[in-house]
Order: C-alpha cells, then structure tokens, then sequence
C-alpha cells in the first residue's frame, strides 16, 4: 500500500507529528492500558500526569532544532494570520474557549461524588506498642513462633484454622481481599496475594497492623479508612503470630527481614 | 480532679515565654520563610566558590584566561548574594529567639561552643572573601595569582566548617543521640556526642554535593538572563559559554547527588523505622511523586539545552537523528519515575481498580521499577553529553572505531544490567532487592567513568570539524536554563520539608516536644504553598541581587580586541 502525496505530507510535517502522538498516547493511556490482562482503567490522575509528561516530550521533540521548529510553528500561524484560513480561526478560538469554559465549570460545579482519594497505604508503625499491658518493641522484633522450626507446621496449621474463623469473610479464601464481605468496602480489604502488601513488611508490621487494627492506625495521614478491628481484643499474641505464619506460607512470600544494626541505630 | 487542674496550671508556667506570636502569619510561617531563605542563599554562596577555584585553577594551570574572568564573575555573584545569606541567617537567629524561645534555649545549651566557633569562621569567611575579589586585579601574576588561589581555597575550608557547624544543629534535632532524653539536662551533654549524630554525615555530604548543583543552576540562570540582555553577539558569545559551564557544572554533580540521599534515606532508616516509612511510604511518600516529577523536569531540562547546544556545533547534525529515541527513553523514564504507588481516584475509580493500587501500573510504583527508570535516564543523559562532546570532532586514532564499539558495548551492558535487576527485584524478598540497588547504580558509574576515559584518549589530537559558535543559540534554550534554576530551587524546599516534617510533632526527636499550636505537621498543599512562596522570595531577591551587582559594576566580560572574546572549548 502506497501513501498519498497529501497523507505522506501530512505524516512528515512536525506539528502534524505532534498532535498525532498526542492523541495516539491519550488512547493507548485511556482506552489501551485497561484491555491488558489484569488490568483495570487508569485514574484521571494518572491520565493527566501521563499526558502532561508526554505533552513536554512532544514540544521538546519540535523544539530541539530550528528547523523543525520553524516548521511545527507554520501552520499555527497561517491560522492565526492568513485571510483564507478566517473559517478555522473563528472555529479554534471557539473551541478554546469552549473548553477553558467547560473545564472551569467542571472545576466549580458541585457533586454529589466523594473526594479524590490522598490515601497512603503504609502507615508508619510506632517504636512501641502495648498488647493487652504489655509493652512490645516492634522494632527487631521477629515471630516468636519461627524460633521452633519443629512446632512450624502445627502453628501454621493452626493459624491455618484461626484465619477461617476470623479473617476468612473479608480477605477471602484466596487471600486476595475478596472474600464474601468484600463487595461491602471501599477500599477493598488487604489483598494478600499482591506484591505490595505483606511481600514487603516484616512480621513485626503485620503484627502491629492485625492487633491494633483501623482503630490503632496513627493520626497522620488520615482518612485510613479501615474496617478492620482491633484483634487484640479477640485473639491472643500466639493466635495473631501464627496467623501471621499462615499468611506467609500460603502466599509464599517471605516476610521482610532486619537489616544487622549498625552503631547508632535503634 | 485537683490533680487535672495543677497540671494545666503547670503546663501553662510551662509554656510561658516558650512560644511567641508573629503578626498574620503566625510564628511556624516566619521561621520557615526564614530558614529557608537563608539556606538557598547559603547553598549558593557555599556553592559558587567551590568551582570558582576550580575554574580559577585551570585559568592558571591551564593558561586559559578565560576561566579565569569566569571566575572572577562567579566571584562577583557571590559578593553580592553573600549580605544577604547573612541577613536572612540574622533574621532567622531573632526569630527563633523571640519566637521559639524554649527551643532556642534548649539548643544554645547543647551547642553554645560552637555557635561561637561559627561567629569566628563567619568573620574570618567574610573577610577572606572580601580579599578574593578585591585582591583580584592587585595578585594577578606569579606567586601573588598563587597567593590569590589559595584565598579561594581557604575561602572554601571555611565556608564548609561553618556548613558542617549548623548541620550538626539541625541533625541533631532529627536524630539525637539515643542515650539522650527528654529528662537529660542539656547543659551535661558533651558538644561531639551532640555534633557526631546518626545523621550528621549523611547530610554533609549530600549538602556539599546539593551546594554545587545549586550553585550551577544559579549562575547559568543568571548567564541566560545576561545572554538574553546581551548588546553584541560577543557578549552573547561569552554569556551563553558561562550558562554552558554552569549548566554543565550543575548536571555533572547532579548526577551523583541520588546517591548521597540514599546513604541519608538509609540512615534514617537505621535510626528510627518509623521515621523512615513515615518519609517513604506514609503521608510524606507523596512529596516523592511530586520530587520525581521534578526530577524528571531536571532530566528533560537538560537534554533539551544539550541537544539545542549542537545546533551551534558544526558537524553535531551527524547525531541529531539519535535525538528522537533518547527523547523516547527519557519520557518512558518520566512516566515510569512519576507513576505513585497509591493513585488518587474517585470512588468510582477506587471501586473499578479494588483500591488505590492500580494492579497492572502499580508495578510500576515499586523501587524497582525507579530505580532502573532514573538509571537509565542517568545514562542517557551522559550519552547526549558525549555526543555534544564529539559533536565537532573527526577522531583520528587508528583504534577509533574499536573504541566507540567497545563504548557503545559498554552502554548496552550497563543498561542490560540495570534492566536485568529491575526485572529481577520483582521476584526477590525485599531485602535483597534493596541490594540490587548497589548492582545497577555501579554498572551506571562504570560505565560512566570507563567510557569517559576512553572518549578522551579518542579525542587525542581529534581533527576539528569547526569552532563551536558560542552565542549562536536560540532565546528558548536559555530559558531551559531558567527551568532548572526554578526547579532545584523548589526541589531543594520541597525535599527539606520532607526530612524536617518527619520529626513532625518534636523540636528534637523525641527529646522536646513542640507543644506549640503549630505542632501539628502541616498538610502538603499548604507546605507545597509555602515553599512556593520560599522559592518567589529567593528567585525575586537574586534576580533583585544580580541586576544590583549590573548596575554597581560591569561585567567582566572583555571584547575580543583584548583578546578573549571568543570561545572555543568545551
């Protein structure tokens, strides 16, 4: 298949280039993006971090020398200044101005939607906590139950046993925070399965995170939004340690270790 | 009952006289607005000497009297900036006084020896740098020019002692000593055990490092703004080689500069956990996103003045169809570094992603889809250098070709290996990953500093293509030097926001509390507001500065019936 002179034309010219890419990039951001596997659409904040960064690539590709930018700035000013192009100009200057217009009134008007959301998922745990009157130091702290390797099967199984009965209706039977309950929160509770949770703590965290709960979360950075309770209130140290086992070796992740303390630190 | 009463009333004998009030604003506003100014103005005038001397020593070993004006004029910069680092720093020293007055108390107590020994080093940098320039002119030959340089040098020793002095104030207050609590009485605290705190070192170097950066930024700034007045193309022709070195100067240490923060990150890692993730991962971690976002403006920013630059060097138009892709990664680079971990969305957003974690670009989130990002940014920007570098140069080594494929292997290796750990920080427990870093940042340095070597034993005896014609360079480029200026400037609040706001609500960590009503650890849009504000009041000062030091002086720039008005290296 052969191009067109005009097309080809077209396909050549900088500003023509520019404003494809542009619009090539907003529908693979857009419309591409959530039609890969395992994928979902991507926030309008993203969308526009995304577009501005591409937005900067472009004009620095037009710019970068001269001539290419002598070229790009051509059809801008022909519409700004030519006499035949008065038709475009009325049309461009109408539709700016509708769409600054639109944008303002999208920024002013009001809704009954919530907020975007500014929502840090790790709330950072404090040096200590207290369990039922007795003071913890999370810090260094690893599963006391890990210390007999023997006994390891037995606390997982148990811990196994704890999860259905307590945790099993909102993170699931696959450990990916859909269990039946689910539907029921915004947002969806832990999903143990992700890389992005559990992978990356120690058990000292999850620990803290599983006693204390959405109650014990600290004051920065709130809203947490966390339905989840306070377990200390219902299951015992060893009960929350060796669900903390079985969480760890049903996913297969490998809890975050301790860095060897060096002089100074804590 | 009673007993609730007698402590309020001795928490009020308490705060008597520990806060005072400033007028609109309030007092946590002046002090920040104080503190920060001073310390841009510092990082400048720390900053500029360090390359003076160094630009002073290739005008003298080199016998290139060029650099040495350029030094002379980077002088005369500091000259001026210098009033007014030590205004803000007099106004923030009446502030804490007045305003924070336990505080203040409580920090004098600990550091009152060398609060003395920095008055001295102040007088003595003051005068030391009064003889740099005025003596200028007078040593300008023999073993006087000698003497001069090493004015400049002690000028340096000073200025970082003092640098060293105040940063040990401030790290002390994130990371006091352990054995330190808020029933010791400070006056018992011995001064080293104070200063040598987990933090202090970290913060030196990475200050240092910052310093020159900034420095840079500053100067090539200023030789835009000069570049754009200029009234005859030498004139032009000197002030675009003076924004070239700057610029060069300001990305070249730039470079290293993620290093050093990573040692400082680690540190705080080290010492309190909770301070670490608060910094990284809690309610600080969206500064971050905001810091890549800049960086990624850096990067760009630089390209972009490096590429325009080969407009005026003949025989560079060889590597302009290589632009396109560079511009690919450096983009690719950006997206990537911005993507957050935790997205803001609606709720509706929320609901169709299952939380905030976007489960395919989330993965992008994660240290190790960053750190191979900025690496590979890191090392394309050094292949844009090298080909400005090469721009109007014909090799004529016999091994030349040999030399640029081993080059070009090198850059291939280097970025497979970050690639390959990138890739491979996904599947590892993370402590390892946090290893993997060290793997990638090395690959990028040798390479860097392997390729370097030899690009210069290529270029021995290199043909030249043409002069580079200085001062042949579009408005728009000048204002990319703008850009960075701004940029770094914002940066260098935004990211002292984030290590000071992590103390949150202590004066020191853990040792005094803040019980003022300002305890409470500002929400980001009003820090990001008042780092603005910061950022208009130092930008607005030195362009104030810079136009006042036009107008008491001419420039040192010498028209080329003297003989140097013309450039011609790199």
């Amino acid at each position: 298949m052969t191009r067109s002179p005009n097309l080809r034309r077209y396909l050549d010219h900088p500003f023509w280039q520019a404003l494809g890419l542009l619009v090539l990039a907003y529908l693979v951001i857009v419309y591409g993006v959530p039609l890969l596997p395992g994928s979902s659409l991507v926030p309008s904040s993203v969308v526009l971090q995304y577009m501005v960064t591409v937005l900067v690539g472009v004009l620095i590709y037009v710019s970068d020398n001269d001539e290419r930018w002598a070229l790009f700035k051509q059809p801008l000013v022909a519409m700004l200044v030519e006499q035949r192009l008065r038709l475009v100009r009325i049309l461009v200057l109408a539709v700016v101005t509708l769409l600054v217009g639109w944008v303002t009134f999208g920024q002013v008007r009001t809704t009954v939607a919530a907020p975007p959301n500014l929502r840090s998922i790790h709330p950072a745990p404090p040096a200590e906590v207290t369990f039922r009157g007795k003071t913890m130091t999370l810090t260094g702290l690893e599963n006391p139950l890990r210390q007999q390797p023997e006994s390891l099967a037995a606390f997982t199984a148990y811990g196994k046993e704890i999860y259905y009965q307590n945790c099993l209706p909102c993170h699931g039977d696959h450990l990916d925070g859909l269990g039946h309950f689910a539907a029921g929160f915004n947002p969806l509770p832990a999903n143990f399965q992700d890389n992005g949770t559990i992978a990356q703590l120690t058990e000292s965290f999850v620990f803290w995170r599983v006693a204390k709960g959405g109650p014990g979360l600290p004051r920065e950075g709130t809203p947490w939004n966390s339905a989840m309770p306070r377990w200390e209130d219902f299951l015992t140290e060893r009960q929350i340690w060796a669900v903390i086992l079985f969480l760890y070796d049903q996913t297969g992740w490998k809890p975050r270790t301790w860095e060897k303390a060096e002089g100074g630190a804590k | 009952m009673a007993d609730g009463l007698f402590f309020l009333t001795a928490a009020a004998a308490d705060s008597v006289r520990a806060y005072g009030e400033f007028p609109i604003i309030g007092a946590r506003a002046a002090v920040w607005i104080a503190a920060e100014v001073h310390l841009m103005f510092a990082a400048f005038v720390l900053g500029v000497p360090m390359f003076a001397v160094v630009a002073e020593a290739i005008g003298i070993f080199g016998k290139e009297a060029r650099y040495d004006r350029l030094a002379k004029e980077f002088t005369r910069l500091l000259l001026v900036a210098y009033s007014a680092t030590a205004i803000w720093g007099a106004i923030l020293v009446f502030f804490l006084a007045t305003l924070y007055p336990r505080f203040w108390a409580y920090l004098t107590a600990v550091f009152a020896a060398s609060m003395w020994v920095y008055a001295g080093l102040f007088f003595f940098e003051s005068f030391t740098l009064y003889l740099y320039y005025y003596g200028w002119d007078r040593w300008k030959y023999g073993r006087a020019k000698l003497v001069h340089w090493t004015l400049g040098i002690l000028l340096n020793v000073w200025g970082t002692i003092v640098m060293l002095i105040a940063n040990s104030w401030l790290t002390y207050m994130m990371t006091p000593p352990r054995d330190i609590t808020s029933t010791t009485d400070p006056s018992s605290i011995k001064l080293w055990h104070a200063i040598a705190n987990a933090t202090w070192m970290p913060i030196n170097v990475h200050r240092l490092i910052a310093n020159v950066v900034f420095g840079g930024a500053i100067v090539a700034a200023y030789a835009s703004y000069r570049f754009l007045a200029a009234q005859n193309d030498e004139e032009r022709a000197h002030y675009d080689w003076m924004g070239y070195v700057g610029n060069f100067i300001a990305i070249s240490a730039l470079i290293v500069l993620p290093f050093a923060g990573y040692w400082l990150g680690r540190e705080v890692y080290q010492y309190d956990q909770s301070m670490g993730i608060t910094m990284m991962g809690g309610f600080m971690s969206w500064l971050w996103v905001i810091q890549a976002f800049l960086i990624a403006v850096l990067f760009l920013a630089g390209n972009y003045y490096l590429w325009i630059g080969m407009g005026r060097i003949p025989g560079a138009e060889r590597f302009r169809p290589y632009i396109k892709y560079l511009l690919t990664v450096l983009v690719l680079g950006a997206i990537v570094w911005g993507t957050p971990h935790t997205m803001i969305a609606d709720s509706k957003e929320l609901a169709a992603m299952g939380g905030s974690h976007h489960p395919l670009l989330g993965a992008l989130g994660v240290m190790s889809a960053k750190n191979t990002a900025v690496n590979l940014m890191i090392l394309t920007t050094f292949l844009s250098f090298l080909m400005y570098r090469r721009g109007n140069k014909e090799l004529v080594v016999p091994w030349a070709e040999t030399g640029t494929r081993i080059q070009t292997a090198m850059f291939v290796i280097a970025a497979g290996i970050v690639l390959f750990y990138g890739i491979r920080g996904y599947f590892v427990e993370a402590i390892v990953r946090i290893g993997f870093s060290v793997y990638q940042v090395l690959a990028v340095l040798s390479c860097i500093l392997f390729v370097t070597v030899i690009d210069v034993l290529m270029a021995r005896g290199a043909k030249s293509v043409g002069e580079i014609q200085w001062g042949k360079m579009p408005p728009r480029s000048q204002y990319a030097l703008f850009i960075l200026a701004v940029t770094f400037t914002w940066l260098m609040g935004l990211m002292g926001f984030a290590r000071s706001g992590i103390r949150q609500y202590w004066h020191v960590w853990q040792v005094m509390e803040d019980t003022s009503k300002y305890a409470a650890t500002p929400a980001l849009g009003y820090a990001s507001q008042m780092i603005s504000l910061c950022v208009l009041i130092f930008l607005g000062l030195v362009a104030f500065v810079f136009w006042l030091g036009g107008l008491a002086e001419k420039s040192t720039f010498v028209s080329s019936g003297e003989g140097g008005g013309r450039h011609v290296g790199h």
